[in-house]
């Protein structure tokens, strides 16, 4: 029973323990931004592997959700006669929900389970170690730019998500199911809001952009430097991030749309 | 070299990513038609307002000319007190203009439409429009249809 009891303890002090270092790492790699406006490189080149790179998957991904939303929605809304609401039905729900979180997913599994691997990778061959030793803040040198290369990657991400959603939804209905172009946009227009939708779904992918960055580089630094364990850490970016933004988009859209 | 290739293809995502924001702000929302600067508020009391939004649009003829800047409830009066923002290209209603609350198709938004008067005069920021028309209520109209019907056995 006692044995049990101690079992209970030791984990959830692991939980916490883990937890507190989670924040302490965000604030020391939040500390360590303003270095970087000395040596942007270091940014660029990360901005490369986690933004360019994620380029492909985003947008054939954002392009196929918007023609399956496309179809979609026309097959319910003609029963109503309303087909001429597809490009609403389309940019609401790209703009508000699926951009800012299908991107962050992709994000988490193309960008941030790379982040992982590399650091934990770079944490097991002692890297890191070897950084500290000729005294330069492995935080400063390695963690902060690629933390912030994913956090403004993000939302341009997100965005051009629901942009090639848009016009693929626009391409389903209008190129091939025949819904009239002019009522397509015009009606996008002027039911898409731009402070109420637009902002808020950029608002969302910046905020997932911060989270799934932040677990993808503690992860990594966190990682048990053996094999093993950059394995289990890059599997924890991928779940944890999916788990946190999903949580996220929840609170967030209560906030945002939900009138409380 | 390699260095020079990474720079241009970062410049290409972000002004990709910048592109994709403006194209969702100009082409997907509404922000080509906002021009909030150049609009004059006018007040109108209705009775009822039925499912008039903040934000519904203000039309003349079927143009749109406006749209509801604000919606509140009058202490003095017991009516319903609906702000409209009109354009300030649109100053030459005359004071006697009329405003009505109709419904876009059966089952639609919500609108106001405006209908022109005769006098010289025009409204001005923070007039009030004296002829206004409440909302057709459908609940109210089957109610009334009803009784006529239970009246005639």
């Amino acid at each position: 029973m006692i044995g049990w009891l101690q079992l209970l303890g030791r984990w959830s002090l692991g939980r916490v323990a883990r937890l507190g270092r989670g924040h302490l790492f965000l604030v020391r790699t939040l500390a360590s931004l303003p270095h970087l406006v000395l040596r942007p490189r270091l940014v660029i080149r990360e901005l490369f592997s986690v933004g360019v790179l994620s380029l492909l998957i985003i947008v054939v991904s954002g392009g196929f959700v918007g023609f399956v939303l496309g179809l979609q929605g026309y097959v319910t809304l003609v029963r109503f006669g309303a087909e001429e609401s597809l490009g609403v039905v389309v940019a609401l729900s790209l703009v508000r929900e699926l951009g800012p979180v299908v991107s962050a997913l992709l994000f988490a599994g193309r960008a941030g389970s790379a982040l992982t691997a590399e650091i934990g990778l770079m944490k097991s061959t002692e890297q890191l170690a070897g950084l500290e030793m000729m005294a330069v803040d492995p935080i400063e040198r390695v963690v902060a730019p690629r933390f912030l290369a994913g956090f403004l990657a993000m939302p341009l991400l997100a965005a051009l998500f629901s942009a090639v959603g848009v016009w693929g939804g626009y391409f389903v209905g209008s190129g091939l199911l025949g819904v009239d172009s002019g009522a397509f946009w015009s009606q996008m227009q002027s039911q898409v809001d731009f402070h109420d939708d637009v902002v808020n779904g950029i608002i969302k992918s910046v905020v997932f952009g911060f989270v799934a960055s932040w677990i993808a580089v503690f992860e990594g630094y966190d990682a048990v430097p053996t094999s093993e364990g950059v394995g289990r850490a890059t599997t924890r970016t991928v779940v944890n991030t999916a788990l946190a933004v999903l949580g996220l988009d929840f609170i967030l859209t209560a906030l945002m749309f939900g009138n409380f | 070299m390699a260095e020079r290739k990474i720079e241009i293809l970062v410049g290409v995502f972000v002004a990709l990513g910048l592109g994709a924001l403006f194209v969702l702000a100009m082409q997907v929302s509404n922000l080509s038609q906002l021009r909030d600067t150049g609009t004059y508020r006018v007040t109108a009391y209705f009775d009822n307002i039925g499912g008039l939004k903040v934000r519904a649009p203000v039309t003349a003829s079927g143009v749109r000319v406006g749209r509801v800047a604000e919606i509140g409830y009058d202490s003095k009066t017991y009516r319903a007190r609906v702000v409209l923002a009109l354009g300030r290209e649109y100053d030459f209603f005359p004071v006697d203009t009329s405003a009505s609350i109709y419904t876009a198709g059966l089952l639609g938004e919500q609108y106001i439409a405006l209908d022109p008067g005769a006098e010289e005069e025009t409204l001005k920021d923070g007039s009030v429009i004296e002829y206004t028309q409440s909302a057709m209520i459908l609940e109210q109209l089957i109610g009334r249809f009803l009784v006529e019907l239970t009246s005639k056995k």
